[in-house]
């Protein structure tokens, strides 16, 4: 690797940080700004659920319980301490807290059970949650919950947010690139590879996948904490939305499954996709078949994801330029044939080799 | 109280019934294929409104309308599996099936949304509106024909699925499908010909479940996540891919919601859930369910 390459990936992320950060004193247009902290929720959120979901192999349907429990926790405390302004931004924690303390029984019961049965009580336990905001008292069934509107400044009211918004989605991506580096990390993807080997090798699956399942759930509940601040109010049915679970899987699955920046690189296209076709089509129901279609086309033409199907061309292309400076067979060369065939053999070897590393699922792709 | 415990056993038990047949169809694709069809809900749902159709524009019967919807629903399974499960291949392919199918559902939600718009609809028949007497001491109770009509057609048609699995040479493939995908291909079965008529037998069975709950509930396409997250639940607690263990979910799992009913309507989806997971703390494979194959 040339001293160049090794510079691009840390240099694009400062380039990405300085970006984030600059964003809204360069688009200083409201409707844009909401636009971006709608996309670093998600951003949050996808990359919360990667870090259970994607790293572990289990696919969960129901992480809209964290993220509905943090919201209603923040937005709870909020109503009724009267908390409004910046404030309200510590809460955020507590809401991550009471989201994990829920992902503790959950994840229990929840993942005793493979594959299928894993989903399906996923998504059982997301309706008893939608369910029980719809019927408890406390959480004042139909008409949600309101927080109190902060007095802030109209012109720049969405920086707060903006940036609150900012900060979680990178943390969540450190987090995230922390994890996967770590032994921790190992254990989890040994564990999606072949849980039975996994757990034959010393792996105590359990609690490797519990931990994760409760680190993805604080980090949910912290972002559905800053959406409810964020909206203003909370109710059953967007608090506890089934399409939270279905956006976050398929962010996570468009921008690669289990890698660190797919699931940022998912968010980052589709939400600001999504709003576009929910204001484009007034109905709203143009935009589920829109979004059907899309995730269709993504499983059936890239159901890896950008990022590892990206990476393979980058192989191809960056094997084919190699190729490209050997001297082809008979080039230059009195007596074509045989003793050529060593030399030009070798990056082709290698090239296959690389592209064929790159290729199979969570170790390579990054 | 509203009702009976004796008149929520009769109601959860019919009802039941015709839960149990579209369960039967969801088991019967997870068998052969490996596939949770999440699409099934809003399967139920087109079925329901193509009755709809039949019945408000060209005045046929319910019943008779069957004769068109379920080869329709058929060839929808059919084109599904074909197109959007078929291609999908390698590590991923159990997730990519679920979401896939989820995409399906998607999509089809929006299509109904467009055409018929989110106002609920009710299918309309004699034997809907008109019941049978039943004696339930001082408080005489009608029970609409539909319930009875609905329950006989499902056990008839769940007694032809298992004549089918059990009495016919496809039957027999498919078992051997279901029990070893390779070896079954090995000894000359055509796995992709199995695989797409199970898929179409499944989906089929909807257009009988859609038939009846449209009869039974108003709906619109909203409804198809209320009907999927019941099936999801029957066929887990019955054990994935056990045709039995669907049955009796099925009816023990409605009985349970209607009983509830009684006391608390707005608590006993809960319950319904409730009993699901407390099932599976104890048992994680589902009542009948064999324990999983090691993953691949």
């Amino acid at each position: 690797m040339s001293a160049l390459t090794r510079w691009i990936r840390p240099g694009l992320v400062v380039a990405l940080l300085a970006f984030g950060a600059l964003f809204p004193l360069i688009y200083t247009s409201p409707l844009t700004t909401t636009y971006a902290i709608d996309t670093l929720i998600f951003v949050g959120g996808v990359v919360a659920w990667n870090i259970f979901s994607g790293y572990s192999g289990y696919i969960s349907l129901g992480h809209a319980v964290f993220f509905g429990s943090g919201a209603y926790t923040v937005g709870l405390v909020a109503l009724h301490q009267n908390l409004m302004g910046g404030v309200t931004f510590a809460l955020l924690p507590l809401g991550g807290l009471v989201a994990a303390a829920i992902a503790v029984p959950f994840g229990l019961i929840a993942l005793r059970v493979r594959r299928h049965t894993f989903v399906v009580i996923t998504i059982a336990v997301f309706f008893i949650f939608q369910l029980m905001a719809f019927n408890l008292a406390f959480t004042y069934g139909n008409g949600g919950v309101s927080t109190p509107f902060a007095t802030w400044d109209p012109a720049t009211y969405n920086n707060p947010y903006y940036y609150a918004a900012f900060l979680i989605a990178v943390g969540a991506i450190a987090l995230s690139w922390l994890i996967r580096g770590s032994r921790f990390g190992l254990q989890l993807l040994a564990i999606r590879d072949d849980e039975d080997r996994a757990r034959g090798l010393g792996v105590r699956a359990m609690r490797v996948k519990l931990t994760a399942f409760v680190i993805s759930a604080f980090v949910t509940g912290i972002v559905g904490g800053l959406w409810v601040l964020f909206i203003g109010q909370a109710l059953p049915e967007t608090a506890f939305n089934p399409a939270y679970d279905l956006s976050v899987a398929l962010m996570g699955f468009l921008g690669g499954f289990g890698t660190l920046w797919g699931p940022v690189l998912g968010a980052l296209l589709l939400e600001p996709l999504q709003q576009e076709i929910t204001q484009r089509f007034t109905s709203g129901y143009e935009s589920l078949i829109v979004l059907g279609g899309l995730f269709l086309l993504v499983i059936l033409f890239l159901p890896r994801g950008l990022i590892p199907t990206g990476k393979e061309w980058a192989d191809g292309l960056r094997a084919w330029w190699e190729r490209r400076g050997q001297p082809r067979p008979g080039d230059g060369l009195a007596v074509p044939g045989t003793a050529v065939a060593g030399p030009a053999d070798g990056p082709v070897a290698t090239a296959g080799a690389a592209e064929r590393s790159g290729a199979p699922g969570p170790g390579g792709a990054r | 109280m509203a009702r009976s415990l004796y008149e929520a056993i009769i109601d959860g038990v019919l009802g039941g019934g015709v839960y149990a047949l579209m369960a039967v169809g969801l088991t019967l694709i997870f068998g052969v294929l490996d596939i949770i069809n999440i699409a099934q809900g809003i399967l139920v749902v087109l079925a329901a409104y193509l009755s709809y159709v039949l019945e408000t524009h060209f005045h046929i019967d319910l019943f008779v309308g069957l004769l068109v919807t379920v080869p329709a629903m058929f060839l929808i399974g059919l084109a599904i599996q074909v197109l959007f499960m078929r291609p999908l291949r390698g590590r991923e392919r159990v997730s990519m099936s679920l979401l896939a199918s989820y995409a399906v559902a998607i999509i089809l939600e929006g299509v109904l949304y467009t055409i018929f718009g989110p106002n609920t609809v009710q299918l309309n028949a004699w034997y809907i509106t008109k019941g049978v007497k039943i004696l339930g001491g001082a408080h005489p109770y009608y029970l609409p024909y539909i319930y009875l009509f609905g329950f006989g057609l499902a056990v008839v048609l769940v007694v032809a699925i298992y004549y089918i699995l059990y009495r016919t040479q496809f039957g027999r493939s498919v078992r051997a499908t279901m029990q070893d995908q390779t070896a079954a291909r090995l000894i000359g079965i055509d796995v992709n010909r199995v695989a797409a008529l199970t898929f179409g037998i499944g989906v089929a069975v909807t257009a009988v479940g859609g038939m009846v709950y449209g009869s039974v509930n108003a709906f619109n396409a909203n409804s198809g996540y209320d009907l999927i997250s019941r099936l999801l639940a029957i066929v887990i607690l019955g054990g994935l891919g056990s045709i039995g263990g669907a049955l009796v979910a099925a009816v023990f799992m409605i009985t349970v919601e209607a009983v509830v009913d009684i006391w608390s309507p707005s608590w006993s989806v809960v319950v319904f859930y409730a009993a699901l997971v407390l099932v599976l703390t104890i048992k994680p494979t589902g009542l009948f369910g064999k324990k999983e194959a090691r993953a691949q």
